[in-house]
């Protein structure tokens, strides 16, 4: 290599070399770009496409659910449990004392204004993904009364809150809205 | 052994295809290959001037929702569009609420199965349904127009020519062709490969769809809207294809020629 | 094996180093592809196509995995898995068009590459290897880009199946079991669109692994070049790096505007719209036709029409077909000629360009419909293809008078070679 880089002495003074070399680095450069460029929709075509993406708002009729009763629907492929309290589950979520809990939040903020008896949460254990047990009939609620994950043994009481067991957070409340006083719109 | 074979092998199949060649060209002059009418009266697709036509074509919305509208209100009764979602007409102007509207006012229904009962019935269309498909029961088999137009040669055109194009059977091909009178129960149209076809003309007057944007609704422009529409469901992307496309050859305009730059530099001392 | 003037590997740091000695990668890319690999200093740009193929399979492999990701191979669902694709996937269409295109372009870019060879006989000894080893990915290709045009399960993708495997029918006597066997039934369906994807997956690989053997023969002697005079001294030849990176470079960035014209413009250009309608085994459409780079086999697979002696007509056509492809395999013997270059060979190049037209001829007449004259005109140009590789070639090898070779290709490209001088006249030195 060493005598072809002699053979023309233009590539050794000052100027040629600056300008042919920014050359030289610019193509490289536009290769890197345009490299880097496929990269996006390589990596964008693995998120959710356009129909799982529209799916992701669910109506639920929740007229046939009577206090003690809930329901577990599908929401984004996923459980969730919509429950109608009754008047004593009520009120043992609101004795507990928030301050003690791990994931401290209370029954009103869990729920809509007016519509305290609706409790509408994901059917997901924190911990692990699992889905807890008690929104069926019969199924084991748990020593809180509320839900209780069998994977794992972590126990949900009647606002679903995390009381013991090794999950982290409260069943996780979604964006919810009642369309009508029957229809709920979940997403 | 290459050498020897190779050639026979060569002289084989050519004297194989001289054979062929022969018989064929026999045939060609005994009994010349008979002239159909498809050949004689089927025409080329007329000339549709649409706006998202060539590379600097871009969707012309208000048309796009005229056709929807001639589809929803004319072509929808025999013909399905199941690769189309309620959703995906925000695509062409609608706003959420419209589309929920569109989609719940559907005529066709969605069907529903209760796999706790078995039943099936029906429920109002949601806008991430696709559009339902219609069943026909009658004569011919409705194709599914999702695609249609990038199922023919001239799409957009040819559903357009097919549209305004139907006719009394010219006196000169009953001349030439006694036997090819159209059938009871289809139609001749020239723009059909065969000339004849089940689906009888489905535009045939004008104001058949009173478009809310005041637009005439000529059969001409009914037909117009309604294939441009058509060549928006075949390919809903095309618009934003186009867009990447100019982007991706700029870029890569400027890249070659740096590139030719540099390989100029890298052989200066070579030639 | 390399000239021995080939520049030395040297790690540049202590990691490269390092790695030098744990495993030599980078010496190994810098003796195949860098400046450790002398090139003859003369090629034009027929010689780019090698590294635009090499992109070619790359690129057809990461957008096919890709696709991959969101296609179904079952016959219930595999026309609409395709148009989901299409529309709701994240750039999906231009994946989906990347692939579909991608195709043709690896196609175009080998055709290109073939044809370079055969005029400068690259072919030749010492390089047969080379070439069987380029027929023999040729043949893979061919194989993985059928079954590919399969997967969209159109109109066209059914067709195409059921009249290809029924090409293995004609066979005597197994044909029709053979047939059923490809199939795993008596028509296209669920179990062959679904060998079909899990073959279309692997024989890229397969192509990859062939590829390696093709450019680790082609290392052995070194690239040839267009005046087909073999590699004498230093002068003649260039490191494949920065020289030919920067050459290949440039031709890959005139490769992609085109590709990319035809990708946002035409998508759709070069495929049939026959195929944009859901397989129907009832239907037949009114005129199957492979896709445009297997249009001059399949002219020659029609071009049989008559029945010799007791071969029937359809096997002839079977037999033609498979032997225009394998016929490349006796290249290397059948052209005899010591000259290489077509540059040098008056006659040979008369009858390469004749054959150039010839394929071109039969390609159009294979995409045409089968009536005349398409029929006549495809059975003259079948019977000019193998008179040209089976008689003309070694024909033209014995009595042709090749024109004068330069001395070496350091005098083919500056016009004089000092090293010439002083092996005519040693008493000069």
């Amino acid at each position: 290599m060493a005598d072809e880089a002699s053979i023309d002495t233009s590539v050794t003074t000052g100027e040629g070399v600056r300008r042919r070399d920014f050359i030289n680095i610019a193509a490289v450069s536009f290769a890197g770009v345009g490299g880097a460029a496929v990269i996006l929709p390589l990596v964008s075509q693995m998120a959710p496409s356009a129909d799982v993406l529209a799916e992701s708002s669910t109506e639920i009729d929740i007229s046939a659910i009577t206090p003690g009763q809930a329901i577990k629907a599908v929401f984004r492929k996923q459980p969730v449990f919509i429950r109608n309290l009754t008047p004593a589950e009520i009120s043992a979520a609101e004795k507990v004392d928030v301050s003690s809990l791990r994931d401290p939040q209370t029954l009103e903020e869990r729920t809509k204004e007016g519509k305290t008896n609706w409790l509408i949460t994901m059917g997901v254990c924190t911990h692990l993904g699992c889905v807890p047990l008690g929104a069926g009939e019969g199924e084991v609620k748990g020593e809180f009364g509320g839900y209780f994950c069998p994977c794992h043994g972590s126990s949900y009481d009647t606002a679903a809150r995390i009381r013991k067991g090794p999950a982290p957070k409260n069943l996780e409340v979604p964006t919810y809205e009642f369309s009508s006083d029957t229809v709920v719109k979940i997403g | 052994m290459v050498r020897l074979f190779g050639p026979l092998v060569g002289l084989f199949f050519a004297v194989a295809l001289l054979w062929s060649f022969g018989n064929g060209a026999y045939t060609a002059i005994t009994e010349p290959a008979p002239v159909t009418a498809e050949h004689e009266f089927h025409l080329h697709p007329k000339e549709l001037d649409l706006a998202s036509n060539g590379a600097f074509g871009r969707f012309d919305k208000q048309q796009l929702q005229r056709g929807f509208q001639v589809y929803k209100e004319v072509c929808a009764t025999c013909h399905s569009l199941k690769q189309i979602a309620f959703r995906d007409l925000k695509a062409i102007g609608y706003s959420d609420a419209e589309v929920k509207a569109i989609a719940k006012q559907w005529a066709t229904k969605a069907t529903t199965f209760n796999p706790v009962t078995g039943d099936r019935g029906e429920r109002d269309n949601i806008a991430s349904d696709r559009i339902p498909t219609v069943y026909y029961a009658g004569q011919g088999v409705p194709p599914d127009l999702s695609l249609m137009t990038k199922a023919r040669h001239d799409g957009g055109a040819y559903v357009y020519s097919l549209l305004t194009g139907y006719q009394e059977q010219p006196a000169e091909l009953l001349k030439k062709f006694p036997d090819s009178k159209t059938p009871d129960g289809l139609h001749y149209n020239p723009y059909f490969a065969n000339l004849n076809l089940a689906m009888p003309a489905p535009i045939t007057t004008d104001g058949q769809v009173t478009y809310s944007d005041g637009t005439k609704a000529s059969v001409d422009q009914m037909s117009k809207d309604v294939s441009a529409f058509l060549v928006w469901t075949a390919e809903p992307k095309l618009d934003k294809r186009k867009q990447t496309g100019w982007a991706v050859l700029g870029f890569l305009l400027m890249a070659t020629v740096l590139a030719y730059l540099a390989k100029k530099n890298v052989w200066a001392d070579k030639h | 094996m390399s000239f021995p003037w080939a520049n030395e590997y040297k790690p540049g740091n202590g990691l490269t180093q390092w790695l030098d000695e744990k495993l030599p990668l980078p010496r190994f890319v810098y003796n195949a592809v860098g400046a450790g690999y002398p090139v003859p200093r003369n090629l034009n740009y027929m010689w780019n196509f090698g590294v635009l193929a090499g992109f070619c399979l790359v690129l057809q492999i990461v957008t096919g995995v890709v696709l991959a990701m969101h296609y179904a191979a079952n016959a219930g669902v595999a026309f609409d898995s395709v148009e989901h694709i299409m529309r709701d996937v994240n750039w999906g269409w231009m994946l989906r068009y990347a692939h579909a295109n991608g195709a043709s372009a690896f196609f175009v870019v080998v055709y290109l590459h073939i044809f370079r060879g055969f005029f400068y006989s690259s072919y030749k000894a010492p390089r047969e290897m080379i070439w069987l080893l380029g027929v023999v990915i040729f043949l893979l290709m061919m194989a993985t880009a059928f079954m590919g045009y399969v997967l969209p399960w159109g109109q066209m993708s059914f067709w195409g199946a059921k009249v290809i495997t029924g090409l293995f029918g004609a066979i005597p006597l197994i044909g029709v079991p053979i047939q059923e066997w490809l199939l795993g039934g008596f028509a296209p369906d669920n179990a062959a669109l679904n060998r079909f994807f899990s073959l279309h997956f692997l024989l890229p690989f397969v192509i990859a692994g062939v590829i390696i053997l093709h450019i680790w023969a082609l290392h052995i002697p070194g690239s040839s070049n267009p005046t087909g005079v073999e590699v004498k001294t230093k002068s003649d030849t260039v490191p494949f790096h920065p020289y030919y990176t920067a050459k290949d470079g440039f031709g890959l960035g005139v490769f992609l505007l085109i590709y990319c014209a035809v990708l946002f413009f035409g998508p759709n250009a070069l495929g049939h719209p026959d195929n944009y309608i859901p397989a129907n085994p009832l239907s037949t459409p009114a005129h199957i036709v492979p896709e445009w780079y297997f249009w001059p086999f399949y002219a020659i697979l029609r071009a049989f029409t008559s029945d010799f002696f007791f071969i029937p007509a359809k096997l002839m056509g079977v037999l033609a077909m498979f032997s225009a492809i394998l016929v490349w395999f006796f290249l290397p013997w059948l052209d005899t000629s010591p000259v290489r270059s077509g540059h040098y060979r008056p006659l040979f190049r008369k009858f390469f360009y004749l054959l150039v037209i010839d394929i071109l001829v039969l390609g159009y007449c294979g995409g045409a419909p089968a009536a005349e004259p398409f029929v006549m005109i495809s059975q003259l140009a079948s019977m000019y293809y193998f008179l040209h590789f089976l008689v003309i070639l070694p024909l033209v090898s014995s009595i042709e008078k090749p024109e004068p070779l330069p001395f070496s290709i350091t005098e083919a490209v500056l016009g004089k070679d000092e090293s010439a001088v002083l092996n005519a006249n040693p008493a000069a030195a």
